[in-house]
């Protein structure tokens, strides 16, 4: 309801699984049982369920939203989908099932706070299972949960769930990325344990689907951490009819981790010139402090050369910065990979040429093991790999920040994002005295 | 907001702020699309706070169909003028009176013809980029479409072939003659869009509120009767207090009656509601696919 007391947080989810493993019905069970269907959504659903359904609510029909999937009844691309309860609001990304899985599970799921896979008890731990949810650990998603489904088929037997909960938790070290892994059995399309409790599980004790979306404890998913802040644009009014506002010149971006406070020293990066916070500027009004992910616009005492691509840090937790860098790429392109070709490379706020050096491994997403030298990554394909860029880069690795460690490569003359790139761990920081003398 | 946290408002605002300065870096030629909705008002604020204390970096479109609420041009006539910006209107009729548009023989409508007006202007302007208001909350065919969304040469949305979309790295390269819609919005839902209105205090159009207006019942709609929409002869009309809850031409917008005359009742209002915002217009029930086909062409 709106103007509750408390605040409201955003939990951003995303569902994997098969072809058949009733993701979509998931979805449609939470916003149905959730209360957040209108009238005209379920006329729609009911007309479709006489064609198609056979007379059954087809739930999988309000995410399939173009021509193409209703005609196929399969779904091609991400939908989002919003819905809320009194305790959060929920951005839910469906991510499809079959072909360009992982390309497509990438894009729904690289800004998720939570995974949820959905395996089908009938036929337990799959290759699809473990694809998911290795890609769920690649893209450092905090919270990952198994949501065992059609137990109603299994007639909700609890040594099922426990195979499979077995079998999940012997890779599961492996990825070692997850901050908590929840299994829960569930009937989506009866509504056993989504929003409801089962009366058919007495002996699971945890909590419901919706009721563990609804707590689990996300406040510290950002990295607060070591400031970082990738310049985004040059805030300087032409004309301001402020004369205070003559010698305004903020640096404009979105905190990409850690915290800033007034009066705090800063080193620009790459040039490595130092300065002090003067203003943390806001529409609203200047802030004591900011942390990410806020938007503010900076003000530096000294009047020092900083521009869109720059990146400001803090002189605690400083980054790494090399042309040379290691990298997991996940290869989205129907052209495949191959070493030695040119492209841009855009990573947080800059766009550079980058050149792939060499292919590394690829990994076997069924072993998780890197299998050496490949000829070329393919699409869908996961693979390490080493680059050379136009001009250094300030970064961190991925799994310490999501947004300093990550990059996209853009295929030249078409434009088109070729793959999602999560960078290795600097293997060398940039030293607090670096460029002292420009002090 | 307890210590360093954002609730779910600050943490839309940051991501549309984000957006904003990223389409001010990265395009030559950028514009924002503003009709003086609730939803295009929400994204003059975001423009503010994205780029004040400077001016907002790119004019203001707005395609006039000739069939706009009379409210509505003068809010966005008004508003444009208080904020200094620059206010770029192209209208279906001119656009039809030099055959940029060709109405079919009996098109009432002027939805289909806003397409090629649009266009028309983007390629008069040589934009490359068009913010616009639109949310994925809205309807199907939006639910799919990304933040920064190609259209080629000819202003066409293909849908079966999107680029991925993954963190907050958008990419914007777009080769001369293609552009960039961009839809900062994107996760807001139709009660975002008020809380925030509500949070920010901004003035919307009058007609979002309750007021005595005629009506005549079409197509299981309450429509407001004007020159260009008078009732037929066996028609049922009848005095009504209403409001709009989402506008689009006046002889396609449904009114909702209701008393609601404040944020705070609106919010309200929408919270107990059992239809969605798009229940009232009828461009969007020709078919299930009515907005892809359109989105598909060019339209917003």
């Amino acid at each position: 309801m709106p103007h509750s007391a408390h605040t409201i947080e955003i939990l951003r989810f995303n569902t994997c699984g098969s072809v058949d493993d009733g993701k979509s019905t998931l979805i449609g069970r939470l916003l149905y049982d959730s209360k957040s269907l209108m009238e005209d959504q379920l006329e729609a659903l009911e007309r479709s369920a006489d064609i198609t359904g056979g007379g059954q609510i087809n739930l999988a029909n309000l995410t399939d939203g173009l021509r193409a999937e209703r005609e196929q009844g399969i779904t091609i691309d991400v939908a989002y989908r919003y819905f809320a309860t009194p305790r959060r609001k929920f951005i839910v990304a469906d991510t499809p099932g079959h072909v360009q899985y992982t390309r497509n599970m990438v894009t729904g799921a690289s800004s998720a706070n939570l995974s949820i896979v959905l395996v089908d008890a009938r036929n337990g731990v799959i290759e699809q299972s473990r694809r998911h949810t290795y890609i769920a650990a690649l893209l450092g998603i905090p919270h990952l949960v198994i949501a065992v489904n059609k137990m109603d088929l299994m007639d909700w037997s609890e040594e099922c769930f426990l195979e499979i909960r077995d079998e999940f938790e012997a890779f599961l070290p492996r990825l070692d990325i997850f901050k908590d892994v929840k299994f829960i059995p569930i009937s989506a399309l009866n509504g056993d344990n989504v929003v409801e409790r089962s009366k058919y599980t007495p002996w699971y004790e945890g909590p419901t689907l919706l009721g563990h979306l609804e707590t689990v404890h996300i406040a510290s998913d950002w990295n607060l951490s070591a400031f970082r802040f990738p310049v985004q644009w040059v805030n300087r009014p032409n004309n301001p009819r402020d004369p205070g506002l003559h010698d305004f010149r903020g640096l404009s971006g979105q905190i990409a981790g850690g915290i800033v406070k007034l009066g705090q020293k800063v080193m620009v990066l790459p040039s490595g010139f130092k300065g002090t916070v003067k203003d943390i500027w806001t529409y609203d009004k200047s802030l004591p402090e900011a942390f990410c992910p806020q938007a503010v616009t900076l003000v530096l005492q000294e009047d020092i050369d900083v521009s869109r691509g720059d990146m400001m840090v803090g002189l605690e937790g400083l980054p790494g910065m090399n042309s040379d860098v290691r990298a997991k790429v996940c290869w989205m392109h129907p052209r495949p990979l191959q070493p030695g070709r040119k492209y841009f490379l855009k990573h947080t706020t800059q766009t550079i040429q980058a050149v792939v050096t060499s292919l590394d491994s690829r990994i076997n997403i069924q072993s998780f093991d890197p299998e050496p030298e490949p000829s070329e990554l393919a699409m869908n394909d996961i693979g390490e790999i080493r680059l050379r860029t136009a001009k250094p880069l300030v970064f961190d690795g991925y799994a310490n920040n999501r947004l300093t460690g990550s990059f996209i490569l853009i295929e030249q003359g078409t434009n088109v994002t070729a793959a999602a790139g999560m960078l290795h761990p600097p293997t060398e920081l940039v030293k607090p005295e670096y460029n002292d003398f420009a002090i | 907001m307890n210590s360093y946290h954002l609730d779910h408002l600050q943490y839309l605002e940051t991501e549309a702020i984000h957006v904003m300065r990223e389409v001010a870096a990265e395009f030559e030629r950028p514009c924002l699309m503003f009709s003086g909705g609730k939803d295009s008002i929400c994204l003059l604020r975001l423009a503010e706070k994205a780029f004040r204390p400077s001016d907002i970096p790119m004019p203001l479109l707005n395609v006039d169909t000739g069939h706009h609420f009379p409210e509505l041009n003068e809010f966005r006539d008004r508003r444009a003028a208080e904020l200094g910006a620059r206010l770029i209107v192209r209208k279906v009729e001119d656009a039809i009176g030099n055959g940029i548009a060709v109405p079919i023989s009996g098109e009432v409508s002027r939805n289909r013809l806003q397409i090629p007006t649009l266009l028309a202007a983007i390629e008069e302007f040589r934009f490359d980029c068009c913010i616009g208001g639109a949310r994925r909350d809205e309807e199907k065919a939006r639910a799919k479409e990304r933040f920064f969304s190609f259209r080629d040469s000819f202003g066409q949305w293909d849908p079966k072939n999107q680029r991925p979309e993954i963190w907050n790295l958008y990419n914007a390269r777009v080769n001369p003659g293609e552009h960039m819609r961009v839809f900062p919005l994107s996760n807001w839902t139709e009660m975002d869009v008020w809380e925030y209105i509500g949070k920010e205090k901004l003035e919307v159009p009058s007609i979002y509120f309750s007021h005595r207006r005629t009506c005549v019942r079409r197509n299981g709609q309450w429509l407001p009767v004007t020159d260009i929409l008078p009732p037929k002869p066996n028609e049922k009309v009848k005095e009504l207090v209403v409001r709009v809850r989402t506008i689009g031409d006046i002889i396609s917008t449904g009114l909702v009656e209701s008393p609601a005359d404040s944020v705070d009742d609106i919010i309200a209002e929408i919270a107990a509601a059992r239809v969605t915002e798009r229940g009232s217009r009828a461009d969007d029930k020709a078919s299930e696919a009515a907005m892809e086909d359109r989105k598909k062409a060019g339209y917003f």
